[in-house]
This record gives structure tokens, C-alpha cells and sequence, in this order.
């Protein structure tokens, strides 16, 4: 695979860059990557009671394929159930945007992102 | 498609490839004593002989490649003070645990004056390492003052010549260096080996321990048909020099008098001709690589960036040059497959890319 026009659309152009409020019980903050790699991703997401994600932001410090891929799945997630963004897998973020290999690592990052924004929410909610 | 990413690797020269092929047909190992050993073994004798002469050295061991031969003349001394400059490839800079950094100015040339103070400082002497054609910029290091300096307070001195085979004149007996390393792909020949020119009195620990080849200093069964290959660009590249060089300075100056508003690092110092730092104002590194993939063109960032990291070029940085300005330049580099018609496009995509900017920004 190569570069695609869509990871530079993102790149520039990136969706639901921000921040929700972590302390709030019905946002869940995934915080993945190691600071000292310059390599990390926050991914917030805000739930409703139904369990559906209502909006996501994320903040990303890293290269454009790993903003690209954060940002791709706020938009994604928006919408859908826990269940059903939990099932996001990497592989599919690294085809939309048709990632080089060398790049895989980044949609890796991101599906973690989502699944430690889950797992985040899940703990301020244990019975959910 | 267009390959304009050299100094990343070079494509295979067809007469590094012939006589690969070649010696596939060869079997034994070249340290075996029967008649197939010796076959073999002559054929490693003979590229080796070649590259000496080629490069006026003496003695010649060869690695996996540039980083191992980096790496073992940096530890192969022993315990001892380690100067490298700022510029350095990470080969070279992450080699030792705790190198001691010498600057560059902001012409990415290793500051004489401070060099001097530098080696002095010190209680005992020990290596500097110094890179004699930069792999970013091009600049070429003022090598020989610096191997003055060295000797004279008893410092021994290697350097990397990965990226200066086949473009500037290159003479291990000139430069007075006492361990150089090269680069097979970097030239034109296959990727997997490199060489450590030595002087016949340096005997290095080895990092590779085993059957003692390579004069006990690389353990491990020689690679005849790289070697041969190696050796085949090596004196290829040698012997078209000149006029290569030639050829490449005018697609190089046609490049920077095309690009008025590209911004060229190194421009003021002594550069080899095949390689061109260009910031492109305003527009990400990262942005420029993309475009001009989607262009069908290959160029480098100045910086690494593997997986998800960015990392800004130390080189740049090491010249001085503010965090915007490293984040916007990139590295195009040639050589023995570039025409004109490449340089060409080079420049319309350069200039697309940075208009398309710019109708964004005023938009």
C-alpha cells in the first residue's frame, strides 16, 4: 500500500481534535503511547446512557499517520455502541487509508486508543 | 515513478548485479582449504585488492554493512575517550553509550576552533569520529584540519565515508584517517555489506566472535557474491567520478535556480553535488513526502521518522536552525539513474505542492 490522498485530507484537515472533560462520569479517556518515543494518542469519548458514543475527541502528538488514524476513528466511533467501536480493528484503519507498512504501527495505536477509552468508561461504570 | 531517495540506497549498478550472479555459481566456503574454498576465497581476495587500491587503503575488513563497520571502529579500540560531531549518522551516535558531542556552525561544518579546546580537555587521548560527507546536506567535513588537530594531541581518528564513495575524491592515504567506513549499497552495490579500511598497525576487538576471519576482528563466513558485487559498483563508481559528479552539480543547480523560494541547507560550505536539503516554507516535511508519493515521487524526510514517531532531524538541528524551519525540509537525493527529465518533474511537483499550500493558506 501506499500513501493516500485520504491520510493527507486528515492530516489537514483532522476531525474532533480536543478535549472532553476526563473527571465527567460519562467520558472515557484512553491514553496510549510512550511519551518518550514522541508517540502518543488521547482518545476521549463521551457516552450516552443508552451506551452510545455521542461524540469523541482526540489529541495526538505524533506523525500524519498517526493523526490521520486518530482522527478517521472519532469519526468513525461517533454513533456507534461499545460493543460496536470495540470492534474496530487496526487493519481496517491501516486499509482506509491505505497505510505503507511502516505505518501500520499507527493504526495499532489507535484501535488501542479506543479500546483504553472503553475500558476507562467501563471502570467509572462497573455495572454498564 | 521516479527514485530520488540515493542516499537512502542506491539501485543496483547491472555490473554489481553481473557479477553477483556470477558468483552464485561458486561453491564452498571461502575458508575452506580444498580446491572449492580457494575458488571462492580468490574471488574475495581479488574485490578486496581492488578496493584497496581503489581508495589507496591498507588494510580492509568487511561487515554486514556501514552500521556494523561504525560500530566496530567505535568499540573496537578498547576503553577510551569517544568525540563525534553533531552531524553524525545515529550509527555513529548511538554506538557508544555516553560519546562526547562536538558541535557543527551553522554552516554544518565541525567547529575547528572548539575541536582543539575539545581533544585537550581531555586527560588521555582517544577517537574522534567524523563523518567525512554529510547524508542529510551534503556538507563535506573539513576532515584532514581535523585529523591535523587529532594527531597532534595523540587522538586517532575514524571517519564514515559511506556517502562520499563516488562523490568527492576519496583517498584513505590523503585523508590520514585511521579507520574509514564504506557502504556497498550506498554506491550502487548490494545491500548487506560494507567495509572498515584500517591502518595495517590497528588491530580492533571484534564484536563477532567465532571461526576469526577477517584478521580476528569479524568472525562469520565471508559473502563472496556481495563482496564481489560490493567491489564491482565500488571501482564502477571510482572510475565515472568525475564525470558524474559533473552531470549531477548541474541538475543540482538546476534545482536550486528553478526553486527561488526553496530555502538550501549547506549551500554555503563545501557539498557533494548528488544530494540537496530543501525546506519548502510553511509546508511539513512530512506533508512533502506524502504529496510527492502521491506524485509518484520518492524523496526523504530529513528526519527519521519510523512507526507512529517524529523525530526532527539532528543534523538540521545540530546547524542551528529553528524547529519550524527542520520541520519543513526534506531530502532529495541522485545519481547514476537520474536524467534530467526526473529533475524536471522534481521541480513542477515541488512547485505544485507549494502552491497548493499556499491557494490553501489564502483561502
Amino acid at each position: 500500500m501506499a500513501y493516500s490522498a485520504k491520510v493527507i485530507d486528515h492530516y489537514e484537515n483532522p476531525r474532533n481534535v480536543g478535549s472532553l472533560d476526563a473527571q465527567d462520569a460519562a467520558v472515557g479517556t484512553g491514553l496510549v503511547g510512550a511519551p518518550a518515543c514522541g508517540d502518543v494518542m488521547k482518545l476521549q469519548i463521551k457516552v450516552s446512557d443508552q451506551g452510545i458514543i455521542e461524540d469523541a475527541k482526540f489529541k495526538t502528538f505524533g506523525c500524519g499517520s498517526a493523526i490521520a488514524s486518530s482522527s478517521l476513528v472519532t469519526e468513525w466511533i461517533k454513533g456507534k455502541s461499545l460493543e460496536e467501536a470495540g470492534e474496530i480493528k487496526n487493519t481496517t484503519i491501516a486499509q482506509h487509508l491505505s497505510l505503507p507498512p511502516v505505518k501500520i504501527h499507527c493504526s495499532m495505536l489507535a484501535e488501542d486508543a479506543i479500546r483504553a477509552a472503553i475500558r476507562d468508561y467501563k471502570e467509572k461504570h462497573p455495572s454498564a | 515513478m521516479i527514485y530520488l531517495d540515493y542516499n537512502a540506497s542506491v539501485p543496483l549498478r547491472p555490473c554489481a548485479k553481473k557479477a553477483m550472479l556470477e558468483a552464485y555459481d561458486f561453491e564452498g566456503n571461502p575458508s575452506s582449504p580444498h580446491f572449492a574454498g580457494r575458488k571462492v576465497r580468490s574471488l574475495i581476495d581479488e574485490a578486496r585488492k581492488s578496493l584497496v587500491k581503489g581508495i589507496h587503503g591498507q588494510r580492509l575488513v568487511f561487515t554486514s554493512g556501514g552500521t556494523e563497520a561504525n560500530a566496530l571502529a567505535l568499540s573496537g579500540l578498547g576503553e577510551m575517550p569517544l568525540v563525534v560531531s553533531s552531524v553524525e549518522h545515529e550509527s555513529v551516535l548511538k554506538a557508544h553509550t555516553n560519546p562526547c558531542v562536538a558541535p557543527v556552525t551553522a554552516a554544518g561544518i565541525l567547529d575547528l576552533v572548539y575541536l582543539e579546546k575539545l581533544l585537550a580537555s581531555f586527560d588521555t587521548p582517544g577517537l574522534l569520529s567524523l563523518m567525512l560527507v554529510n547524508n542529510e546536506t551534503g556538507v563535506i567535513q573539513p576532515l584532514q584540519d581535523a585529523v591535523m588537530i587529532a594527531r597532534k594531541l595523540g587522538w586517532k581518528v575514524h571517519t564514515d565515508a559511506s556517502q562520499a564513495l563516488g562523490h568527492i575524491p576519496l583517498s584513505f592515504e590523503e585523508l590520514g584517517v585511521d579507520m574509514m567506513t564504506l557502504s556497498s549499497h550506498k554506491c550502487g552495490g548490494p545491500t548487506g555489506v560494507g567495509a572498515l579500511v584500517l591502518k595495517e598497525d590497528i588491530q580492533l576487538h571484534p564484536l563477532i566472535r567465532g571461526g576469526g576471519q577477517e584478521f580476528g576482528m569479524r568472525s562469520g563466513t565471508l559473502a563472496a557474491p556481495l563482496i564481489v558485487g560490493f567491489a564491482a559498483a565500488a571501482l564502477e563508481v571510482l572510475s565515472e567520478r568525475e564525470e558524474q559528479t559533473n552531470r549531477l552539480r548541474e541538475l543540482q543547480k538546476k534545482v536550486e535556480d528553478a526553486l527561488p523560494m526553496a530555502r538550501v541547507y549547506g549551500k554555503e560550505s563545501p557539498r557533494a553535488a548528488h544530494v540537496l536539503c530543501l525546506g519548502m516554507p510553511g509546508v511539513s516535511s512530512e506533508l512533502q513526502l506524502m504529496s510527492f508519493d502521491l506524485k509518484g515521487i520518492a524523496i526523504s524526510m530529513g528526519s527519521a521518522c519510523s512507526s507512529g514517531k517524529t523525530k526532527e532531524s539532528h543534523v538540521l538541528k545540530g546547524m542551528g536552525l529553528s524547529s519550524e524551519d527542520v520541520k519543513c525540509a526534506i531530502r532529495m537525493s541522485m545519481g547514476w539513474k537520474t536524467s534530467e527529465k526526473d529533475i524536471d518533474n522534481f521541480i513542477k511537483a515541488w512547485n505544485e505542492i507549494f502552491l497548493s499550500q499556499q491557494m490553501k493558506e489564502a483561502s
